[in-house]
């Protein structure tokens, strides 16, 4: 493996069906070393899929990968090591005590000097006070903050965390993320699936998965303007009446609600605006904003419905 | 009612454990109904004749007539004759003495020795009390004209019954000894079902394959200490066996320990199998039950092997429990050494290679 150039993931045309159903359609994609890539998706989209065919969980139908350097359907035990994976269900023992399963996963891999590398991991996730504590017992969010420790405490090159902070409170979230970019400026690589739009938008890169193809792929902003959407907002008092009346004018796609704010968009700017000027009143206040991810992805969602 | 729908529906989901549900109850009543037999009969005999008269003729067929002996050997010398019961290959030596229709004639009661093996008490009481009630009989017809005064009593011989290795016929001796078999069989299989399955139902397997460690390492490190599990079970049984029990060991422990290894291997090797079938927990007890109801019931645990219909001693000599429980009963009661227990080591050799290499290929790496 050169250090430095060539991606910790590059997959080509992967592919993956559970009886005749495909999950995964010829998926190709490539994550640099370091970044922090996010993976995006409505429910049943094929994520967990593509993650457990990177590190060997499953067999690809077809297609190739390279992970880390080594091919992920002959090498996987090369790539093992190097990984830490953290499943999107719970999976460690639930009636081991916290050190118990760290020290289990040191000795799974090997680490030297297990003992202090559990003890150091413990103390650096703020997990010191739960040593003892049966995991089965801690609440959702140190559940996670567990998992994610056992899968840093063999030092990986690449985390592929799914759908890490599920479930998790806000402030253990933004701990999480911390730790995460921590970890990419140490060179670490991270794929994280996740359905939160804020963490989408911390992400170096993300790519957007729906039913098993790939839709969009770049940064946030690359995302966002590739869709080719135009926003505008609209506040005032009695919002869900409006929507129903605002979505049957032309140009009008997608009506989303924030609150007292509805988010209006439409491929076509010229037709949008012209619509929505021409129905403005002075109870509401309109103007136009940048695209954003939710909006993107919603979009992007209900096209593949329709299609 | 809304539950009831439920359980339905669940139940319909599970094809194998419906399969179960349907199969325990009717394999059940195939055992039960038709291989179970307390009376056994046809039990093999080898006969050790000095006196080759009508007499000791007509005794042998009485004997065979009587439905419980059948002689498979006749042999030469009571060396030839104590290993065939050593290995278990007879269960009776009839014994014929020199001159025995000579004293017979003279009135002089010779003796007439029957050697049971009664490791069994079971197996062969019913042939014994035959034996006895026939030898008073069976020269009634063939003691006619100028010997007829023979005829009257006392008979004019005497039946003497020789009962090795449980000469009281104390069912307890040979059921402790038994009781380790199947202790280990029932301990082992369900645990082992079980241990892989609970890790795939927990989530938790996910986690272990995504680690360096080899699938057949795991699998290993699952194994290793059930095994210890399953010496510490025997010991206790040896322990209760000899100071609870009272029953005599007479063989070499050790050797029972080493010859035990293959024994726990070959159940874990099923148990490993089943739960590489089995998709949860549940259906892993019930591959286990199936597979413990006939090893209990077909071992010559429960009921006296010999009484079998052949069909169901075919199956038997399949399980590892029927070898195994010769092997332990063979040691502990009769003293055997490593040389009789030999015959009754391959068949388990041969169910561990079958039953491991099932599991190692239904194993599987990866989670689809
Ligand atoms: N072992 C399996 N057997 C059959 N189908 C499966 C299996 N695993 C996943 N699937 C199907 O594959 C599809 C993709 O599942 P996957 O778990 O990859 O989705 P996901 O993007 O992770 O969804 P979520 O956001 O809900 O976690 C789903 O429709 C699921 O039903
Ligand atoms: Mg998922």
């Amino acid at each position: 493996m050169s250090e430095g150039f060539s991606p910790a993931i590059s997959v080509k045309d992967l592919t993956k069906s559970f009886g005749d159903k495909v999950v995964v359609k010829k998926l190709s994609l490539q994550v640099e070393q370091g970044e922090i890539f996010g993976f995006l998706g409505p429910n049943g989209s094929g994520k967990t899929t593509f993650i457990r065919m990177l590190c060997g969980l499953l067999r690809p139908d077809s297609g190739s990968g390279i992970c880390l350097g080594y091919n992920i359907v002959s090498e996987s035990a090369k790539i093992k090591p190097n990984i830490g994976y953290m499943s999107q269900k719970f999976s460690l023992y639930e009636d081991l005590s916290v050190r118990e399963n760290l020290n289990f996963m040191g000795r799974m891999y090997g680490i030297p000097r297990q003992r202090l590398a559990v003890a150091e991991i413990m103390e650096h996730m703020g997990l010191s006070r739960f040593a003892e504590q049966l995991a089965g017992t801690l609440s959702g969010g140190w559940k996670q903050r567990l998992a994610l420790a056992s899968c840093l405490l063999h030092k990986p090159k690449l985390l592929l965390l799914d759908e890490p902070t599920a479930g998790v409170d806000p402030k253990a979230r933004r701990d999480f993320w911390d730790d995460v970019y921590s970890m990419a400026a140490l060179g670490i690589t991270a794929l994280i699936s996740t359905h939160y739009m804020d963490e989408a938008e911390r992400c170096h890169r993300l790519a957007y998965l729906s039913y098993g193809n790939l839709l969009a792929v770049g940064t946030a902003d690359e995302v966002t303007a590739s869709s080719g959407l135009a926003t505008w907002s609209i506040s005032g008092k009695k919002m869900h009446e409006l929507s129903a009346q605002i979505k049957a004018l032309p140009g009008v796609e997608l009506v989303i609600p924030f609150g007292n704010t509805l988010h209006v968009c439409g491929h076509d700017e010229l037709l949008l605006s012209q619509s929505l000027h021409a129905m403005k009143n002075s109870e509401y206040r309109l103007e136009k904003i940048a695209t954003g991810l939710e909006e993107v992805f919603i979009s992007l969602m209900q096209d593949q419905g329709d299609s | 009612m809304a539950i009831v729908i439920k359980e339905f529906v669940q139940m319909r989901r599970d094809r194998i454990t419906f399969a179960m549900m349907i199969g325990i109850p009717f394999m059940q009543m195939i055992l039960f109904g038709f291989a179970i037999n307390s009376d056994p009969k046809h039990l093999p005999t080898a006969v050790l004749s000095a006196d080759n008269s009508t007499f000791s003729r007509s005794i042998i067929q009485a004997m065979e007539n009587s439905g419980y002996f059948r002689v498979v050997k006749v042999v030469q010398s009571e060396a030839e004759a104590a290993l065939l019961i050593d290995e278990g290959d007879v269960q009776f030596v009839l014994n014929i003495p020199e001159q025995f229709s000579r004293k017979l004639l003279r009135g002089e009661r010779p003796a007439l020795l029957l050697t049971a093996d009664a490791t069994d008490p079971a197996a062969t009481s019913n042939a014994l009390s035959a034996f006895r009630s026939l030898t008073e009989s069976v020269l009634a017809r063939d003691l006619e004209g100028p010997l007829s005064h023979l005829r009257r009593p006392p008979a004019p011989l005497q039946s003497i019954i020789h009962t090795r290795f449980n000469p009281e016929g104390i069912t307890q001796y040979n059921i402790v000894p038994g009781l380790m078999g199947v202790v280990l069989t029932m301990t082992l299989v369900i645990i082992t079902a079980l241990a892989m399955t609970r890790e795939r139902e927990r989530g938790t397997m996910e986690n272990l394959l995504s680690t360096p460690v080899h699938p057949i390492e795991v699998m290993i490190g699952k194994i290793i200490p059930y095994i210890i599990v399953g010496y510490i079970q025997m010991c206790f049984i040896v322990l209760a066996a000899r100071y609870l029990f009272h029953v005599p060991l007479a063989g070499n422990l050790l050797l029972l320990l080493v010859v035990s290894l293959l024994f726990i291997a070959a159940n874990l090797g099923v148990g490993l199998t089943f739960s590489t079938l089995a998709r949860n927990q549940l259906q892993a007890v019930q591959m286990a039950f199936f597979f413990f109801l006939p090893s209990i019931l077909l071992s010559g645990f429960m009921f006296p092997f010999r009484g079998m219909p052949p069909w169901a001693q075919r199956v038997g000599e399949v399980l590892p429990l029927t070898h195994y429980l010769r092997i332990v009963r063979g040691i502990l009661l009769k003293g055997n050494g490593i040389h009789e227990i030999t015959p009754n080591m391959w068949p388990m050799a041969i169910f561990l290679v079958v039953a491991l290499s099932i599991g190692f290929k239904r194993y599987r790496r990866t989670l689809d």
